[in-house]
């Protein structure tokens, strides 16, 4: 089976509701976005994605009430540095869509979610953990998988798969 | 008074440690620790080649090696764009099954030993017995099969296996009339979990818990049934909701989900299509034996998936399914090369786990045991 080419100009995507959604309340905010294999991934501007969480969370034709998860790669030695990456589900209207955040290398933090969904929690202590992403606003922004003395943050592309001995 | 629960409990399901401030036999405050369990596997895929991942997938969540198989898989085939045979999806979803009852009968003897109920134990897992025989059949292994390959299933169930399972699936449902004679309708079994460590139905979506945890609460809300994934929407089966929200819906959801999840076993056996196990692609799935004797592409092929790999086409992917304790997920990078960029896994148990506050605070101590037997927690799963 041949994969279809991912799709990247907003004009021809601006039927899935989300996107239509977050270009109709701030265009800036949008950084991109993309269809590719079934599924939609919208860029976010750093500064808006609490609000645009919040807005695709109440919007009754959007409906994304479900957080799915929280996470980061790190494209390491690239700039800027780390995506954080939001997987938003609809319960209602059995859809999922995929928002990314870039950030910088120099100190990386973003606003937390927890106020959005109390369930980002644990899924934002695990990225601070193994990434060193700070998120502001966090309740209890504290290690959790690594130990509480542990240097370094192990799922960076810098950080060796042995560890440092 | 601060008390340390675990991490060395024998209700805590694992190294989970649970610090609970407590004022005589009432709960203030809980929190639980976890990490203890944590080895780093999302590290370690991305120094193996694709194939390679997949016995890792298996130590993740140990109750359900077969259901963190097919979700990678099924990740790296939509990363590839393959096109799997029937006979293929159908043994995934006869397994996938087979994978849930086997967990749910674990969580059913210890949610039940913890609460006070011993022989329920020993009952739940004679059944277990059976079916952990019967992965030895197909893989090899009892715990860590390792059966499904990127591409389709690793090789033929050998002669005697379907009449096996079938055996079983006729003999099952009596079982789990005897579990439930144990429990149902038991006074003390009702008095320890109705009305005990409720949460609503917001609470659980905002919280992010999902599965039984969820449908406990009233969300009627199955990727199987409404996102569905390697041919679950041909099968027929219902999904089983709750409306209260405490242990006790918990549980009749799961033991409602043995029934039917012994059901679409017997549709699996019924209709199991006749063809290949194996997608025709053979730069990604390894060729048979045999032929590797005869021919010589099939030969070199096999040299080069051995040795580099295959390189899986840029892009990402996230593929949920619908695991014993909810919704599992893997988050899929590639960069085009033969090793993953970055593979995440979506935990269930981890999500679920922090419903734990909003379920027992305010309540009786002796609670406690209750919930975290009720939202079924593997940490392995939780700590990867």
């Amino acid at each position: 089976m041949q994969l279809a080419p991912a799709v990247t100009d907003l004009e021809s995507l601006k039927d899935h509701s989300s996107l239509a959604r977050l270009l109709s309340w701030n265009a800036a905010g949008v950084q991109g976005a993309k269809f590719d294999r079934g599924e939609l991934t919208i860029w976010v501007d750093r500064a808006s994605i609490r609000e645009a969480c919040v807005l695709l969370r109440d919007d009754a034709a959007c409906a994304f009430n479900f957080l799915s998860d929280v996470t980061c790669v790190d494209w390491y030695p690239a700039e800027p540095r780390f995506e954080v990456v939001y997987h938003l589900l609809s319960i209602p209207n059995k859809e999922r869509v995929r928002l990314k955040v870039r950030l910088n290398s120099g100190s990386p933090a973003i606003e937390s979610l927890t106020p959005v969904w109390p369930g980002a929690n644990y899924f934002e202590r695990e990225v601070f953990d193994l990434f060193g992403i700070r998120f502001n606003g966090h309740p209890y922004l504290r290690r959790m998988l690594m130990p509480e003395d542990w240097e370094g943050h192990p799922l960076r592309k810098d950080y060796p798969v042995e560890g440092y001995r | 008074m601060i008390l340390n629960m675990g991490p060395q409990h024998p209700s805590t399901h694992g190294v989970l440690r649970v610090l609970l401030e407590i004022d005589g036999e009432n709960v203030v405050r809980i929190m639980p620790d976890i990490g203890f369990l944590h080895t780093g596997i999302e590290k370690t895929c991305e120094a193996k080649f694709y194939q390679q991942v997949v016995p890792l997938t298996d130590r993740i969540d140990y109750l359900c090696p077969m259901t963190n198989n097919l979700c990678y898989v099924l990740a790296v085939e939509k990363l590839l764009g393959l096109e799997i045979p029937p006979k293929a999806q159908w043994l995934r979803v006869l397994l996938n099954e087979l994978t849930r009852i086997n967990s749910h009968l674990v969580w059913l003897g210890t949610h039940a030993m913890d609460i006070g109920a011993m022989t329920v134990f020993l009952y739940c897992f004679r059944e277990r017995e059976e079916i952990l025989r019967m992965f030895e059949m197909v893989s090899g292994q009892r715990m860590m099969t390792s059966y499904f390959r990127v591409g389709g299933i690793a090789l033929e169930p050998p002669l005697g296996f379907f009449d096996r399972v079938r055996d079983f699936a006729g003999y099952f449902p009596e079982k789990v009339d005897e579990y439930e004679n144990l429990l149902t309708g038991n006074p003390i079994w009702l008095m320890r979990t109705k009305g005990v460590a409720t949460i609503t139905k917001e609470d659980a979506i905002a919280l992010g818990a999902s599965g039984p945890t969820m449908r406990g609460s009233g969300v009627d809300f199955d990727l199987r049934r409404d996102m569905p994934y390697t041919s679950y929407e041909k099968f027929q089966f219902k999904v089983p909701v709750a409306q209260e929200g405490d242990v006790f819906a918990r549980y009749a959801c799961r033991v409602a989900e043995l029934r039917e999840s012994i059901g679409i076993v017997r549709q699996a056996l019924d209709g199991m299509p006749e063809g290949p196990i194996k997608a025709d692609a053979p730069k990604v799935v390894l060729p048979d034996r045999e032929r590797m004797k005869t021919e010589m592409e099939a030969l070199i092929y096999h040299f080069k998936i051995i040795t580099e790999g295959f390189a899986v086409p840029a892009g990402e992917v996230y593929q949920a399914v619908e695991s014993p304790r909810g919704e599992m997920g893997y988050y899929v990078v590639s960069d085009g090369t033969a090793k993953p960029y970055r593979v995440h896994m979506r935990a269930a148990c981890l999500a679920n786990l922090q419903t734990l506050p909003t379920m027992c605070e305010g309540r009786l101590l002796a609670d406690v045991v209750a919930a975290i037997g009720s939202i079924d927690i593997v940490l392995g799963e939780i700590d990867r």
